[in-house]
């Protein structure tokens, strides 16, 4: 029974404290910029105050918008639910069923920042999922099975294009900017921009713990040696950290950058690749 | 000829292909009843029903036939009625010009068979594949490469492998939907099993260069053709690119299979080949639907140009349904069967890489790479084509008085889509009879150790790495979002909804023009992929005044750079000398009386001579 309990229990501190990693990430940010800035508790007053406001819904919207927010969310936990030792390459799937769902749904109330969004949104994520699944081939490479093993040169590596994939795949800088609401600029939150109440906190919610998901794969790639919930919390701090600096340090790129900045990803994953062959 | 013999195959491999074309032309059948019907005049109908008919039992000969030259006889039978299909609306140019290429290079493709059919009976002397069998196994190598290379290059274009696929895109949307949806379903999969059975089947794959240059083809016709489906705006047109896509895929599957049957991976080798034939069944399923949808949105609203739909969903929401659950199909998103067989087809490249050395590790991986990005393309295109057709508001007078396709269209659509889903949950049923299938062409008998129940159970074994439960995803998904839905509504009650007008930054009464266009959409895919595609734009503002534009002409074209780097200088090629041979036909009865003679005399000279 302890053994079924455990995944449990894990999941749901995982979902959880998802928006207290953007918290503390939103507070690295401010300190280093020498700002004050909000708590880090302030992810879950906003779903709060979200859950119980009234949602505005586009008259020109179908089901597909407003059965978008619960299809995401149950994704992205199916997903994390996959984490501990699971099938790794059904999880990108995954991912991408709730992606899909969150791209038609911002076609659905005929905005053109939806449009724009989503046109954005699948343009990048189809060109990080080969990245991601040669870090998974990678991994499974290494230990010989889809599970997730010990630290060498070639799992550094993974690591490396995995945080350049997790910067694109959580909306951050360089590649997107979740604070910004201009319409050159902006992905994930073009897509979003017509949610509002409820569907709005659900989709929040989702992203976090997307986020969560992608920071516990990298975790679980460095230093595997110690596997104490202690040390992985540091990892995760160190990672939270590591996101913050790049967002202070490095400008936005161009939209048509991302190509050259994943093909970057995907050369360090292929190159973890061959470390593996050559056994280091 | 002599001792042209019917006799049938009778082993699961053809029995497998008669049920998947069955399963298809049922629902098209039903379909086509109230899609042609008030269209044309009635005799008319009926030659084009009997056609469709007789094309599908010429496909089932096709795939049972053992007798070479009869399976050669069935194939030019099913390549002239589908190209009668073709010209269906005669009336419409594009037609003619579609049939006239779909003409040509299944022509060309039978002129290879034909080659390596007849280089078969040279050398073994027999026309039952069955008593070819046993006597080409001690044919050398060489000759066996060159009727690997025939063989693949004609079936290779009848299958649309790329870069002998530019007929499919022209042909497959000019016949009426539901014959386009058993060619893009089933015909094109008869050359996957002409390849399975006089390649695999036959010949075996006694070089590893077989099974990587199968793989290669595969990872550029898929890519191919998903990126040239992302700049397609015709939704027909777009779905036909997509069956090259899937050719790719199905491919991988079969590549990686005599890749590894070769290095003596005998049981990965049925695994690899049971994940090519499943994602042959999904594909023949979730593609015909998606014809057929399109056959009904072309029903409803007499264009199948995206650019000028939207907002379908509203009033055909049953087509829309049916279509999303295709479209879910195709770009492999759980729970439809899609998502099973890609899924099972990048487990096995995983574990090829895992199993094999040196180079082929690295193809593998490059492969599994490539076929992650046909994934994440697929879905990107169908976003558009689902987003675009279906949701936001119609853009044009057509998509506004859509209304729902009887319900007989429906029916079809519905049992394909019902399909989908069960064909993904049902995976380990499904695939024990496609491992069964497989192991009569590799030629090795499933390993008995092995159950595909350990894929798809709901918690690993010991021993067992890889695992995916497709009925435990949807269990999944489906409690926690309905378990969140009721966590919501308890604490912090029902959501209060009110209907209001989409954001427009306080300029008042968007119209649909101001919505995202398909255009638009793929425009990072064509920038970012313009070394491949080659875009060319032209915009013109027609100006009031100085300052005023009162509208703008925006046009962009790609480039097809496969018809205009290989086909066309072969097709000027022809030309030119066709002008040559011009002038030696001048008009004049005494030159032409003068090749009499002067042919007389050579062939006097030659009797003599002999």
């Amino acid at each position: 029974m302890t053994t079924n309990l455990y995944p449990m229990t894990q999941l749901i501190l995982l979902i959880v404290l998802a928006p207290l990693v953007s918290g503390i990430i939103t507070k690295i940010k401010n300190n280093l910029r020498l700002r004050k800035g909000p708590g880090i508790f302030q992810p879950y007053y906003n779903l709060a105050k979200y859950l119980a406001k009234e949602e505005i819904i586009s008259e020109h919207a179908s089901w597909i918008f407003r059965a978008a927010p619960y299809i995401v969310l149950s994704a992205t936990v199916t997903a994390a639910a996959l984490l501990p030792a699971g099938d790794l390459i059904a999880l990108v799937f995954l991912l991408a069923l709730g992606r899909f769902f969150l791209a038609l749904a911002s076609l659905d109330p005929a905005s053109a920042f939806g449009g724009m969004g989503s046109s954005r949104e699948m343009f990048i994520s189809s060109l990080v999922e080969p990245v991601l699944l040669l870090v998974i081939l990678g991994i499974s490479l290494s230990a010989g099975t889809f599970g997730v093993r010990p630290m060498t040169f070639s799992a550094g590596l993974a690591a490396i294009a995995l945080f350049l994939v997790t910067l694109a795949e959580t909306g951050r800088i360089p590649v997107d900017n979740q604070e910004t609401h201009l319409e050159l600029t902006m992905v994930h939150e073009a897509m979003v921009l017509e949610y509002s109440g409820r569907s709005l906190a659900i989709l929040e919610l989702s992203a976090y713990i997307k986020q969560l998901v992608f920071f516990t794969l990298i975790a679980s790639l460095l230093f595997t040696a110690q596997a104490s919930i202690l040390f992985f919390i540091i990892k995760l701090a160190g990672i939270a950290t590591a996101v913050a600096a790049v967002e202070l340090l490095v400008a936005k790129m161009r939209l048509f950058r991302v190509v050259d900045y994943l093909a970057f990803a995907g050369i360090i994953a292929f190159l973890s690749m061959i470390a593996i062959m050559l056994g280091v | 000829m002599p001792g042209l013999e019917f006799s049938f195959f009778n082993d699961p491999l053809s029995w497998f292909f008669v049920a998947v074309i069955l399963t298809l032309a049922i629902p098209s059948l039903l379909f086509s009843y109230e899609y042609l019907k008030g269209k044309y005049s009635a005799r008319k109908l009926i030659l084009g029903q009997a056609a469709t008919f007789a094309f599908v039992i010429a496909m089932l000969l096709v795939v049972t036939v053992r007798h070479i030259f009869v399976f050669l006889i069935f194939w030019e039978l099913m390549s002239l009625l589908s190209y009668f299909l073709i010209l269906f609306e005669k009336e419409n140019e594009r037609s003619v010009l579609a049939g006239t290429i779909y003409l040509v290079m299944t022509h060309v493709g039978t002129a290879f068979l034909a080659a390596a059919f007849f280089l078969i009976y040279k050398y073994t002397g027999a026309w039952d594949i069955l008593a070819v069998k046993p006597a080409l196994a001690s044919l050398p190598l060489a000759q066996k490469n060159l009727l690997f290379i025939f063989l693949l290059a004609g079936f290779g274009a009848k299958a649309g492998i790329v870069p002998l696929h530019i007929w499919l895109p022209y042909a497959h949307p000019q016949a009426p939907s539901h014959v386009s949806s058993l060619m893009s379903g089933v015909m094109i999969k008869t050359a996957i099993y002409g390849m399975l059975r006089f390649i695999f089947f036959l010949l075996g794959a006694p070089a590893p260069w077989w099974g990587a240059l199968i793989l290669v083809l595969a990872a550029v016709s898929s890519l191919v053709g998903v990126l040239y489906a992302l700049i397609e705006h015709d939704l027909k047109t777009l779905l036909a690119y997509h069956s090259v896509e899937n050719i790719g895929i199905i491919l991988f599957g079969v590549g990686a299979a005599m890749l590894f049957s070769q290095t003596g991976l005998t049981a990965l080798s049925v695994l690899a080949l049971a994940a090519g034939l499943y994602h042959l069944v999904n594909h023949a399923i979730f593609k015909g639907l998606l014809f057929l949808g399109a056959g009904s949105v072309y029903k409803a609203t007499g264009t199948r140009d995206i650019e000028k739909l939207g907002g379908l969903i509203h009033n055909m929401p049953w087509t829309a349904l049916f279509f999303l659950v295709g479209a879910m199909s195709i770009s492999a998103l759980p729970p439809f069967n899609g998502f099973v067989s890609e899924w099972l087809t990048m487990v096995v490249l995983f574990l090829g890489a895992m199993s094999l050395a040196g180079g082929l590790k690295i193809l593998l991986a490059l492969c599994a790479a490539a076929l992650a990005l046909t994934g994440g393309l697929a879905a990107a295109c169908f976003v558009k084509a689902f987003g675009i057709t279906f949701l936001a508001r119609p853009r044009s007078h057509k998509a506004e008085l859509a209304k729902e396709v009887p319900i007989s269209m429906n029916l079809a659509s519905g049992f394909l889509a019902l399909l989908c889903l069960l064909l993904g949950l049902g995976a380990p049923l499904v695939l024990k009879p496609l491992m069964a299938v497989a192991g009569t062409v590799t030629g090795a008998p499933v390993p008995a150790s092995f159950s595909p129940v350990d894929l798809f159970v709901f918690t690993p074994q010991p021993g067992s790495v890889i695992h995916l439960s497709p009925v435990l995803i949807l269990i999944l998904l489906a409690a926690i979002g309905g378990a969140a839905f009721l966590l919501f509504n308890l604490v912090w009650g029902r959501s209060k909804q009110t209907v209001g007008q989409t954001w427009d930054c306080g300029y008042y009464r968007l119209t649909p023009v101001n919505e995202y266009t398909a255009t638009a959409f793929s425009k990072p895919f064509r920038i970012a992929f313009s070394f491949f595609l080659q875009p060319y734009r032209k915009i013109q503002a027609y100006k009031e005044s100085h300052y005023h534009i009162r509208s703008l002409a925006y046009e962009t074209r790609t480039k097809k750079i496969f018809g205009e780097f290989l086909y066309a200088p072969f097709v000027g090629l022809l030309f030119n000398s066709g002008k040559l041979f011009r002038k030696a036909q001048p008009g004049s009865i005494h030159l032409y009386l003068g090749y009499i003679f002067a042919t007389l005399i050579v062939l006097l000279l030659f009797v003599r001579n002999i």
